[in-house]
């Protein structure tokens, strides 16, 4: 690879870290500004004055905010994020569990949701404006239109209810064999496939068209290629960069995105976690969980734009 | 009929109805006293607990906050857990009054003041450690320290020494309380080894059963103890599970699915429905919480019983109880306790609604201008439509009310005991006097309807050091009917625990402390195969 790219590269890498240590000075003062305290919200309606106070002098929260910002970015250099107040857990333990849960059910989702949409997209290319890509266009946006916990209830009710062939408690452990695992996400990871089809699907079929009104298309055309490969060979790879954008989107929203569709489906992931913790103001967990969704989509921008650099020819072979 | 039958049976081996009134009924049914009798038996057989299985409960309540530690225990999941691994020194019995447990008598001096528990021999941790004195005091300690943040602190703030006297445990009380077992019956006070002071989140307790699993907010697991010394009764199931299950319909949805036994928390609206599934069976138990429109009582307008009372005679509490909780509940009569509490009088007139008399009172008052009352989703589910309907029979009366919603984000912070008209809610208590000590002397932390009367605090101690039955009866009656015509709140209704179990699960007691038959429903339900 030629320096001019290393030296992109570099640059949004760089540009990324910057922006993430913006952003936990962002998270930071959000947890600071949320009404009540950790203390009040850990003992809620049974809470004395007392139990209160001495809660409080426990937790440090008597200390100035910059102190604890300090104290906290420090600990996360070293790979500490600290324990959670309200449970006493080390943050970093539990969050490894259920990270990998979330990255497990997003990247089966995925699996099935990337090839899938970007194949129905091509298709819709190939029969454009006929009966095929009406029908499959109107599919991929009824399934994205419905709100994602109706989507959960319906595969709930029709799969693990009425046939009963897929569970609809898909608690899983780290001590949980694969193929069981595999067996519990399959209904959350078809609810989150319909949810972000359509998004991939029309941003690919808009994509490819545009590059199809080209006049190198329609010297293919001319030359007699099939409209298959004219579309794969010529028309797909001018069009990569608005695709990989639209793909890193809604992988970026399959990790961080989906408490709903945890809650329905009793799914152990980061989402659930973080509601519970923003609730009790367990402000440690809440920022260690929002620096990483903030770290994830940071880098699967990152990872957008620079595959959008190395698919561009002119990036590729300066002059 | 032979449905009848059946359930009439399994009720008198459950010891819900009498042999005589089953062969009575079964006469009227036209069934033979001999084929009655051999049903009976066959109910009886059939009616032991079956050991072995697995027992899972999908429970609404939990979050990956949660600890084993018993002082910080406050939402259900921890709560029905506890009930698992752990036991108190005494529980609340299904019918009122207490259950020894850990405690085997419990007496007190004259007084009301000096209390000695027998603590009962042969009791196990699950460490192989046998229950002592010492444990049960360290246990009283840890969570009645000053410095404690155990959820029980404020029922053990009366206690003054706590120390051993051979085997027993002699506690001294700084004010006479007649109540005093029943705040040994607090779900936080579990007895752990050396009062778990060297690890409080242990999970170890003399529970039938040991933790084996401990996901807060995800799932939790016990295996049956096998040294529990009270296996007869409780822990049929060799294992049980509680997997949290926050939202409703996925919940029913597990239960109809067949991956849970039990759930809590069945949705008043869904109830109805619920009941024509085939093998489920809704499990309601009337409850002591209660639901209450809170006034401040020296805050204007609030500060003129007028004005209370025609707000009290505005409330249409057979709407409310029909339209929030489509009937799964009874009916308030604007005092904080009901006939589910021990010592209750059930002879005190109704409060209807009624218009008029509220027009009355509500001209007598002097107060012009509409009314500000405050509402949260969380305040209690449906407190927003709840807030809605009294809106409208205000109307009728001609009391302008303004509704302002709040966000359910600090509810309990910012508006719950600090502005002059909200909802509430309340989980009840198990003695009146813990509920009237709790929120309505004019010292406690959280009166939330700022009812300050010396007469009514001198009536609470009275009734709390009175150890004669009948005149502390009387003394809560006169306390009640005070409530009724001068206090500070308005009782839509009293709640019902909904709760619900499916194919083949026997065992349930109906119990008004607490959801899900007081946490028992794991350790007590066994699996008819």
């Amino acid at each position: 690879m030629s320096t001019p790219i290393l030296r992109l590269v570099a640059q949004r890498i760089a540009l990324g870290i910057l922006l993430l240590l913006a952003v936990s000075v962002l998270i930071f003062a959000g947890t600071q500004i949320l009404p009540g305290d950790v203390a009040q919200a850990i003992l809620g309606q049974s809470a004395t004055p007392e139990a209160l106070a001495n809660l409080r002098e426990q937790l440090g929260l008597n200390d100035p905010a910059w102190l604890r910002y300090v104290h906290w970015l420090g600990g996360i250099l070293h790979g500490d994020f600290g324990t959670a107040q309200s449970s006493g857990l080390d943050i970093a333990s539990s969050i490894r569990v259920r990270l990998k849960n979330t990255l497990f059910l997003a990247a089966c989702a995925a699996i099935v949701a990337v090839p899938l949409a970007i194949v129905l997209g091509l298709i819709a290319v190939r029969y454009r404006n006929g009966f095929v890509d009406k029908l499959i266009s109107g599919l991929a946006l009824a399934s994205t239109s419905f709100p994602e916990f109706f989507i959960g209830y319906v595969l709930i009710f029709v799969f693990a209810v009425h046939w009963q062939i897929f569970p609809s408690i898909s608690t899983v452990d780290e001590t949980t064999p694969f193929l069981e695992r595999l067996q519990a996400v399959v209904l959350p990871a078809t609810a989150l496939t319909l949810v972000v089809l359509a998004h991939m699907m029309r941003m690919t079929r808009a994509a490819i068209l545009n590059v199809m009104q080209s006049a190198y298309i329609e010297t293919a055309e001319l030359k007699g290629l099939k409209p298959f490969d004219i579309i794969r060979k010529h028309a797909f790879p001018n069009a990569i960069a608005p695709v990989v954008n639209v793909v890193m989107l809604n992988l970026a929203y399959l990790i961080v995105g989906v408490v709903v569709v945890e809650v329905i489906f009793v799914y152990p992931g980061m989402g659930q976690y973080l509601v519970d913790h923003v609730a009790k103001r367990d402000v440690p967990v809440v920022q260690a969980v929002g620096l990483i969704f903030a770290a994830v989509y940071i880098s699967l921008n990152i990872v957008a734009d620079i595959a959008a650099i190395l698919a561009n020819p002119r990036l590729r072979h300066p002059k | 009929m032979t449905n009848e039958l059946e359930f009439l049976s399994r009720r008198v081996a459950s010891g819900k109805l009498s042999r005589r009134d089953f062969l009575g009924r079964a006469a009227a049914l036209g069934v033979t006293a001999t084929f009655a009798n051999s049903l009976l038996s066959n109910a009886a057989k059939a009616a032991g607990p079956v050991k072995g299985g697995t027992l899972k409960a999908g429970l609404q309540g939990g979050e990956s906050t949660n600890s084993l530690d018993p002082a910080t225990f406050l939402s259900q999941v921890p709560f029905a857990f506890g009930k698992c691994w752990g036991e108190t020194l005494v529980e609340l019995a299904p019918g009122g009054g207490i259950e020894y447990r850990i405690a085997e008598e419990i007496g007190s001096s004259k007084d009301a003041k000096t209390w000695t528990m027998k603590i009962r021999k042969g009791v196990q941790f699950h460490n192989g450690k046998e229950v002592t004195a010492d444990d049960v005091v360290a246990t009283l300690k840890r969570h009645s320290d000053e410095k404690s943040k155990s959820g029980a602190l404020g029922v053990l703030k009366s206690i003054d020494t706590i120390k051993t006297d051979g085997g027993n445990v002699v506690v001294t009380l700084k004010d006479p309380n007649a109540d005093m077992p029943y705040l040994m019956a607090d779900y936080h006070l579990i007895i752990q080894p050396n009062g778990g002071l060297d690890k409080p989140d242990a999970g170890i307790g003399t529970g039938p059963y040991k933790v084996t699993v401990n996901q807060p907010g995800v799932k939790h697991g016990g295996e049956r103890f096998a040294n529990y010394w009270n296996a007869d009764k409780y822990g049929h199931a060799d294992q049980v599970e509680i997997i949290v299950v926050n939202d409703p319909t996925a919940r029913m949805a597990a239960l109809q699915g067949g991956q849970v036994n039990m759930i809590n928390r069945v949705e008043p609206k869904i109830v109805d429905l619920v009941k024509r599934l085939p093998g489920v069976t809704i499990r309601a138990a009337s409850g002591r919480g209660f639901y209450p429109f809170n006034m401040f009582c020296d805050t204007a307008p609030f500060d003129k019983n007028d004005l209370r009372m025609a707000l009290k005679l505005a409330m249409d509490r057979e709407e409310m109880l029909n339209k929030i909780l489509r009937g799964y509940g009874s009916v308030g009569n604007d005092m904080p306790v009901n006939k589910a509490y021990p010592l209750f009088s059930d002879d005190f007139e109704q409060r209807k609604f009624d218009p008029d008399k509220a027009k009355f009172h509500y001209k007598k008052s002097g107060h012009d201008g509409s009314i500000l009352l405050r509402t949260s989703d969380v305040a209690f589910p449906g407190a927003v439509d709840a807030a809605q309907l009294y809106q409208q029979s205000c109307a009728k009366a001609g009391i302008k009310i303004e509704i302002k919603r709040e966000p359910g984000d600090g509810y309990w912070t910012e508006v719950w005991n600090k502005q002059p008209f909200s909802l509430s809610y309340w989980g009840g208590r198990p003695t009146q006097d813990q509920m009237y000590s709790t929120a309505y002397l004019s010292t406690a932390d959280w009166n939330d309807t700022r009812w300050k009367r010396e007469d009514f605090d001198k009536m609470v101690l009275a009734a709390r050091g009175e150890l004669d039955e009948a005149k502390r009866k009387k003394i809560y009656r006169d306390m009640g009917q005070m409530m009724r015509d001068e206090g500070g709140l308005i009782v839509p209704f009293f709640n019902q625990f909904v709760d619900a179990t499916g194919k083949g699960v026997e065992g349930w007691v109906e119990n008004p402390a607490q959801e899900l038959s007081n946490g028992h429903a794991l350790i007590e339900c066994w699996l008819q195969a």
